[in-house]
This record gives C-alpha cells, sequence and structure tokens, in this order.
C-alpha cells in the first residue's frame, strides 16, 4: 500500500513536470526586432506594416490571442491595470505627482483619490498625502504618449504608513508573488509581517521581522530562476524564524513604541 | 527613480544590517571584460553590482610638460552621461565628474604604475601621450572604485601601437600593435562611508546618499609590502582618527581581494 502510495505521487509529479515543460516549450526566447506573427499586438511589442515584432528581449508567447513579450530584465514599463507602489514628488493643483520607480512618472488627480467633494480654496492637499507619502495605486491609464494615470478608486489602495521599502527588478515581481500568491503569503504567514508588492518592482514590508522578510525577497530575486523555490524558501525561513523567537520581545517594545507614534500622526 | 529614506538606512545600519543584504566590509560582485572596443590601444568593461562603468585607452604621440621632456603623459577624463541617471544632465562636465576623473588619475599616477620613462621617444619632442576615458553606463554608487578597477585593467592589456618616423615627424601606425604598455604594479581604489558609528565598503548608491562621510583609499602592491598611494575625503561630515585606521586596514585587506581580479584579467 505504502508503495503504492509513493509511485502515485511521483506519477503526479511527472505530470506536473511535462505540463511545465509544455510551458517553458511554448515560451520562446526572442531578441529585440523578432518576428511573433501577424495577428494581434500586446505588450513588449511593435508593429510594422501589420507584422508584430519584438521590443525586448524576453519570452515570448501568446495570451488571449495576442502576443506579449514578456521582458527578462530592465526597469519598469507602466501598464494599465497594474498595481504599483509610489512616491508623492509633487503636488500641482488639483493632482500628485508620484514617481514610480520608472523613467515615466505618474499622475494621481484628486477626483481618484479622494472621495467627495474637496474644496480647494480652504483645504491643502498635503492633508491627504504630503511629499515623500508612500502610497500603493492602481494604474488607470497609460496613453501612446507614456503619460500614465493612477487611481486610488480599488479598495486595496491605501497609503502605507512606516515599514520599509526594498527594491526588486521588476521582471522578477511574479516570482516574488509566486503562483496565485503562494510565495508572498508564505514568507507573510512565516515572518509575521505585512507584505504589499508593486508591479513596479517596490515591495513594502512591515513588521516585527521586517529584516527578515526584506532578506527572503531579496533571497527570492537572487535565485528567482531555480525550480522549487517555494519549498527552499519555506525550509530555510522555518530555521531562521526559530532562531529569531528569544530575541523578539525587545524588538516588539521597540515597534510597539515606533507604532504609537505613527498612530499619533494618522490621527492628524 | 524612487530613492530610499535616510532614515531606513541609518536604522538598519546601527541593527547591523545593510540595503542589500551584504556584510559591512562586504563589496558586490565584480566582472570585467577586457580589450573589446578595436578601435581603442586597451579596453575595459566591468560591473560592480549595478554600477557599470566603460574605460577605454587611446595611445597618441604629443611633445611633454617642460619640466618632464623625458616622461610620457596620463590625461584622465570622466564622462557622466545622462543615460547613467537622472540625476546627470548634459553639458559641461559637473563637480561629479571633475572629482571622479581627478581620483582615479591620482591613484594610478601617484602608484607610479606606469613607467613614464620607458614612454618617451624622443627627449623634449615626442613623448607617448595616454588618454584613459571613463564613461559611465549605468550608476549605482562607488563610481571611483569601479572606473579605477576598469582603468587600471584597461591600462595593463592594452597594446602600444608602433610609430614611424618622417624626417622630423612622427607618425602612429594604429595597424600594428606589439608591446603592452609598460606596467609595474596595479593600484586598486577602495571606498568606505561612515553612517553613524559604522564603516561600510563599496557604498551603493542609496548609502552614499545617506552617508556623514566618506573615504576613497588607493593601495598598491609593489612585490614586498601592500602601500597607500592616494586619498580623497568626501561628504560633510568627519572621520576620527579610529575610523581613518580602521579604514587604512579595511583598505589594505579588500584592496588585495579586487587586485586578485584585476590581476586575473591581465594574464
Amino acid at each position: 500500500m505504502h508503495v503504492f502510495l509513493r509511485e502515485n505521487v511521483r506519477l503526479i509529479s511527472m505530470e506536473e513536470n511535462q505540463e511545465l515543460e509544455q510551458a517553458k516549450k511554448e515560451r520562446r526566447l526572442v531578441i529585440p526586432g523578432d518576428h511573433l506573427g501577424d495577428e494581434q499586438a500586446g505588450h513588449g511589442t511593435y508593429v510594422v506594416e501589420g507584422k508584430v515584432y519584438s521590443k525586448y528581449i524576453g519570452l515570448a508567447e501568446v495570451r488571449n490571442g495576442k502576443h506579449i513579450v514578456i521582458p527578462l530584465a530592465g526597469v519598469y514599463s507602466p501598464k494599465r491595470g497594474d498595481g504599483v507602489i509610489g512616491k508623492i514628488t509633487d503636488i500641482i493643483f488639483q493632482k500628485w505627482i508620484v514617481d514610480i520607480n520608472s523613467p515615466y512618472e505618474a499622475v494621481l488627480p484628486l477626483s481618484d483619490a479622494v472621495e467627495g467633494f474637496v474644496d480647494l480654496t480652504k483645504e491643502d492637499l498635503t492633508r491627504y498625502f504630503d511629499y515623500g507619502d508612500i502610497i500603493f495605486a492602481e494604474i488607470s491609464n497609460v496613453n501612446r504618449q507614456k503619460q500614465v494615470q493612477l487611481s486610488m478608486r480599488s479598495p486595496k489602495c491605501r497609503k502605507l504608513w512606516g515599514g520599509r521599502l526594498i527594491k526588486v527588478t521588476p521582471a522578477k515581481v511574479p516570482r516574488i508573488i509566486g503562483r496565485q500568491g503562494s510565495m508572498v503569503e508564505m514568507i507573510k504567514k512565516l515572518t509575521g509581517t505585512q507584505i504589499v508588492v508593486g508591479q513596479n518592482g517596490i515591495v513594502w514590508v512591515r513588521g516585527d521581522n521586517e529584516d527578515l522578510a526584506a532578506e527572503t525577497v531579496l533571497t527570492v530575486e537572487r535565485l528567482s530562476h531555480k525550480g522549487g523555490l517555494t519549498d527552499y524558501i519555506k525550509e530555510t525561513l522555518e530555521k531562521k524564524v526559530a532562531e529569531l523567537k528569544p530575541v523578539k520581545d525587545e524588538e516588539k517594545v521597540e515597534e510597539a513604541e515606533e507604532n504609537l507614534e505613527e498612530s499619533g500622526e494618522e490621527e492628524l | 527613480m524612487i530613492e530610499m529614506d535616510d532614515l531606513l538606512i541609518r536604522k538598519l545600519v546601527k541593527r547591523g544590517k545593510r540595503l542589500d543584504g551584504r556584510n559591512f566590509d562586504a563589496y558586490r560582485e565584480v566582472s570585467i571584460e577586457t580589450n573589446f572596443i578595436n578601435s581603442a590601444e586597451g579596453s575595459a568593461r566591468l560591473r560592480l553590482g549595478n554600477t557599470e562603468v566603460v574605460v577605454g585607452v587611446k595611445m597618441g604621440i604629443g611633445t611633454p610638460y617642460p619640466d618632464t621632456p623625458d616622461e610620457g603623459v596620463l590625461v584622465v577624463n570622466a564622462e557622466l552621461v545622462p543615460l547613467a541617471s537622472p540625476e546627470f544632465e548634459k553639458g559641461p562636465p559637473g563637480e561629479e565628474s571633475i572629482e571622479l576623473a581627478r581620483v582615479v588619475d591620482r591613484a594610478i599616477r601617484e602608484s607610479k604604475c606606469i613607467a613614464f620613462d620607458k614612454l618617451c621617444i624622443e627627449p623634449g619632442k615626442a613623448v607617448w601621450m595616454v588618454n584613459v576615458d571613463i564613461d559611465v553606463l549605468d550608476d549605482d554608487g562607488n563610481l571611483i572604485d569601479a572606473s579605477c578597477m576598469a582603468a587600471v585593467a584597461a591600462l595593463a592589456t592594452a597594446k602600444m601601437p608602433e610609430y614611424e618616423k618622417n624626417d622630423d615627424s612622427y607618425k602612429v601606425n594604429f595597424d600594428k600593435k606589439s608591446e603592452s604598455l609598460p606596467m609595474k604594479c596595479l593600484p586598486i581604489s577602495t571606498t568606505f562611508v561612515r553612517i553613524g558609528d559604522a564603516i561600510l565598503a563599496d557604498p551603493a548608491l542609496d548609502e552614499l546618499n545617506a552617508m556623514d562621510a566618506r573615504l576613497t583609499i588607493g593601495t598598491l602592491d609593489d612585490g614586498k609590502e601592500i602601500k597607500l598611494c592616494s586619498m580623497q575625503k568626501g561628504g560633510s561630515n568627519g572621520l576620527a582618527v579610529g575610523q581613518v585606521e580602521q579604514i587604512i586596514d579595511l583598505a589594505i585587506e579588500k584592496g588585495k581581494e579586487l587586485r586578485k581580479i584585476v590581476k586575473a584579467e591581465k594574464e
């Protein structure tokens, strides 16, 4: 019985393996200027005389009948619908200018950020978002001139208080999130921290074990090309968390004091 | 480009951590590629983490300075192109690029690694001019160390062109390259920053923005012992005597590690 079970398990993993192999075959390594086909053009491609070419060095695939290229490295190129973490750099009339870790800066209009009526003659916009504030927002539109518009309408969009930011390569973000969020959920659970991942390669971490979580995120980025990464990270992280336990109390007091200060700010 | 908060970096350093998880005395990964520009006598492309520089060595014949009639001339120039960082602008060289060129120049010149007396063709009339051009492609901090290492690697692998004498003038034949540039040693510059009470090696860009003081030390190995050949202090705050001594010890140790990488490239 036991032997039978084990064989069964192996069979499943082999099937999974085949699926993975299949997925890899469908993705093709391309360089800028490679001809992809004559169908619809998606992200990371350009069209000349009805033919679709690749814009980046990356993996080409067909998704929903569209040719897309996922770049292997490089800076973040804004895309509609992406959730990004940004920093407020300027306030102009009724909008905020946000640095989204990209060559193009983003604009957050007042109407997309705050509910209800705001009397600009009486109110100061720094009341909502001040210079240097970190926000999580969604990209609502990117036009041809690469002017990026943000929106805070989605329920997950908010201001991020305290914590620390980590920079990673934007191309590695899917790996940090993992399949259906498996990787980031696991790190959150084991370290007991809050983590928000922006598609633009900025990760926000807050909690008692901030440093450990940050270290883990950077390890995932460094080893992103390896298979079975979630299990490996889980194993090493469990060990480290067990080592950390004794010192935790001291840190907690410090953190609690910081939290008190922060909540004070929030009320203002 | 989102910059990291100074306070966060200081807080982390107090806890004995760095943004990218390195140890305080650790350098980022170095990779060098030499002699990849055919039109230059020597060239090197160096990556130090995300910092990337290209150095080209070009040689020509010119008249020597009157005070050193029988010695070759070294000219170092650095260019911070807007491609490298959103902070860099086009136009005349700024303070940062002049400092970069001068510190690299000092490390190479004062180490006397190039045998300038062998670069003399006719005393008082014709000597070799060695032009070292540094181009920064990506700035993620510590440009000085990256540029200096790349410049030394480019000089160490450079091949001198041959020349012909026509009556009174000399003409360089760039198609024929034979001898290597006469190099006596390999100077290496190492940069450290003080953040709070801690000394950090190979500062990344965010750490440079948060630093109190910076000290660059050039070391050379003449086969018998390791000597200091250059120094440059940066940042608005000071360093204690003990901290300078600590940095010198670290510079000697780290210089050995980096020299091995350049030496491997030379052979």
